[in-house]
């Protein structure tokens, strides 16, 4: 009931985001079958907004455990271009597909190595493969953008399966499986319980390195689908721009769906509504006109007006109404952690 | 005054700040030594002699190599370099200033002939070319520009101009619809928000259609210069104005991305919505052979050439015009069908 509780608010701004929609567009919520598959701007949203969600299910585990993972735009950046590389060297979409996932994980499991191995902090054991993998990137794309033209790699971004864009059925599946993962086995409490306290859970009985190495990996291989999906889309790979910024687009949509920062628990669901958040608030800047030098201002003030509204103690302050006395909060964490 | 106050957010610093930021400092800082290290190495590894003997020598330093446009551009410069027997030092600034002033301050030790850069950003340049100017060394700028007052520092200006690229695009749209009455509904991706060609192509084609009531740009965002953004926003586009007759993109790119959006629209690009784009890259040349752009204005990166011609001049004592503006074209449908197979980048 909580988790369905803290689910409220941002479900009640996206609705606002979307309402804004309708108002300046009138057929905003009307979806249509043309050219064969659906059509319309919500489908749109789910469309675009489907590597964002990806990249933001792993930044949420990630974060989970108390870390951070910067370097996803990178790996979304590297994925793309080496499975555009390998196409454009008459290699099979498998194939291509296969490395690109395959040096995604590896790239993961590399950043988890540091963490959890070396016991780096994660924001600047991330933060090496960030720049460095930007730099990768352009290397396997020599620094040109490689146009690719395969009818089976355009499925994976840009095409749709049984009229549905198929971005979107990979989305659902990631996410069923990983809220079976995490919600139905008890791998979710471990996640969170290494999150909550590394060393108590180890000397519990849990093997947090391992744990931290998978979490980082799983974020990088979503960063790969990702990568795949955004490349697809456009039948190229651009290794400067593919996936620029998109960690800290990811690490907003984590914080507005109420996931803590400071580790220790998690919400899918939050995430996904806030991954959509972001997206919508895109769609709305083009749609409502912005203009291209006030957007970001534009975005900075909806966003910080969203993190207001979903802070309890903000919330209080403003609209007088008290739930429940205020050092309860911290109280409930606490049980959390010691789960 | 300065120091003190330097000082004393020095001490904040250390009393302050996180462990977590210190070791972010220290990073950064490596890596700022190590990419300085790299381009240093790149440009004095050569010819110890430097500029003595009769052959000219000229340092070059570049941008980096961000796009396949400035790819081409430096080979451009190299092999032009080559066969006009002129010696190139070449330094890649991996689009940091501090790489690029370094650079050209070993230029400056090494008494080259003549300096060229393409600046990575507009301003603070004037220190150092302060000092190019003391050891009487001419400086050429190519590409982009720098905002100095003082326009004694440098020779003379090469590279496209961005407003004259943006009337172009216009002056094509203004004579495909002469004999219609209109409304001619125009939707605009525009380059990268505050950069000098995203600015000069919008101002300079608003300038051309402007004169004619007709001509209405009913929306224009950014596309960020990028296939991605192009697409992602000429789809809201689509969604928001059902009625779109003309694009008009401040590049290839952004127009290919926007390409795929009308396709997926159920419309043809190229007749049911007309498409001008800005650039001639290969991919973009294809795309207007095969009628699925209409226009493209060149903004060539082939400026070697002229390049090696202004450096001889200058070298020699001759007086050049402070602005050169590299030699460019435009392309229509037939015409590109002609040009792709000779078309370097």
């Amino acid at each position: 009931m909580a988790a369905m509780r803290r689910l409220i608010w941002p479900l009640l701004i996206l609705a606002a985001l979307l309402l804004v929609n309708v108002a300046f567009i009138p057929g905003f919520l009307s979806v249509e079958v043309r050219e064969g598959h659906l059509y319309g701007s919500l489908i749109d949203i789910l469309r675009f907004g489907a590597p964002l969600i990806l990249v933001s299910l792993g930044m949420t585990l990630v974060i989970a455990t108390g870390g951070i993972d910067l370097s996803v735009g990178s790996v979304v950046a590297i994925s793309g271009a080496l499975a555009c590389l390998q196409l454009s060297q008459d290699q099979g979409v498998f194939t291509a597909i296969v490395l690109a996932l395959g040096l995604s994980t590896l790239l993961g499991a590399w950043n988890g190595f540091l963490v959890a191995g070396i016991g780096i902090q994660p924001i600047i054991a991330t933060l090496i493969l960030m720049v460095a993998g930007r730099g990768l990137a352009q290397l396997i794309t020599d620094g040109q953008i490689i146009t690719v033209n395969d009818p089976a790699y355009k499925l994976i971004g840009g095409g749709y399966w049984l009229t549905v864009p198929f971005g979107v059925l990979v989305v659902l599946a990631v996410l069923a499986i990983t809220a079976f993962l995490t919600r139905r086995l008890a791998l979710g409490l471990l996640i969170e319980s290494v999150g909550g306290n590394a060393e108590a859970s180890r000397l519990a009985g849990i093997r947090a390195r391992g744990i931290i190495v998978m979490v980082y990996a799983f974020a990088a291989l979503c960063a790969g689908v990702a990568g795949l999906m955004i490349s697809s889309n456009v039948s190229s790979a651009d290794g400067n721009n593919a996936g620029l910024w998109i960690e800290l687009d990811a690490i907003l949509a984590v914080v507005i769906g109420g996931t803590s920062l400071a580790g220790g628990r998690f919400s899918l669901g939050g995430t996904v509504l806030g991954a959509l958040i972001i997206q919508t608030l895109t769609t709305t800047i083009y749609s409502v006109g912005v203009p291209p030098e006030t957007t970001l201002l534009f975005k900075a003030l909806v966003v910080a007006a969203v993190c207001l509204v979903q802070s309890p103690a903000f919330r209080e302050k403003v609209f007088h109404r008290r739930r429940r006395p205020s050092s309860a909060r911290p109280a409930e964490e606490k049980v959390r952690v010691t789960a | 005054m300065n120091a003190v106050h330097r000082m004393l957010t020095l001490t904040n610093f250390r009393k302050d700040t996180p462990h977590v930021l210190k070791k972010i400092s220290v990073l950064v800082a490596a890596v700022v030594a190590l990419a300085g290290c790299g381009s240093n190495s790149g440009s004095t590894g050569s010819d110890p002699a430097g500029g003595a003997g009769d052959s000219i020598t000229m340092g070059f330093s570049q941008v980096g190599a961000e796009s396949g446009w400035r790819t081409a551009n430096t080979k451009s410069v190299q092999e032009s370099a080559k066969s006009a027997g002129i010696e190139l030092k070449f330094s890649d600034a991996q689009q940091k200033q501090e790489n690029q002033i370094k650079a050209l301050r070993s230029f400056i030790q090494q008494k080259v002939d003549v300096i060229a850069f393409s600046p990575v950003v507009e301003s603070g340049w004037d220190t150092v070319l302060k000092e190019a100017q003391n050891a009487k060394i001419p400086v050429i700028l190519t590409d982009r520009a720098v905002d100095s007052k003082d326009t004694s520092l440098y020779k003379t200006f090469l590279g496209s101009d961005f407003v004259e690229e943006g009337k172009k695009a216009g002056q094509w749209l203004v004579e495909e619809y002469k004999d219609e009455s209109g409304p001619v509904n125009i939707v605009e991706l525009q380059g990268t928000t505050g950069s000098a060609p995203a600015n000069d192509r919008k101002a300079g084609f608003a300038e051309v259609i402007g004169a004619d009531p007709k001509f209405k740009i009913i929306a224009s965002q950014t596309g960020d210069f990028t296939r991605a953004k192009g697409k992602e926003v000429m789809e809201a586009f689509l969604k928001s104005n059902p009625d779109i007759d003309v694009l008009y993109a401040h590049n290839d790119d952004m127009g290919l991305g926007a390409i795929e959006a009308i396709e997926g629209a159920g419309k043809t690009p190229g007749a049911d919505i007309k498409i001008i784009t800005v650039d001639a890259v290969k991919d973009g040349m294809q795309a207007l052979a095969d009628g699925k752009i209409n226009y493209i204005v060149e903004c060539s990166p082939l400026l070697g050439p002229q390049l090696m011609d202004l450096a001889k001049k200058v070298v020699a004592g001759e007086q050049v015009p402070p602005r050169v503006v590299t030699e460019e074209t435009t392309f229509t449908q037939e015409q590109a069908k002609q040009a792709l197979p000779s078309r370097q980048y």
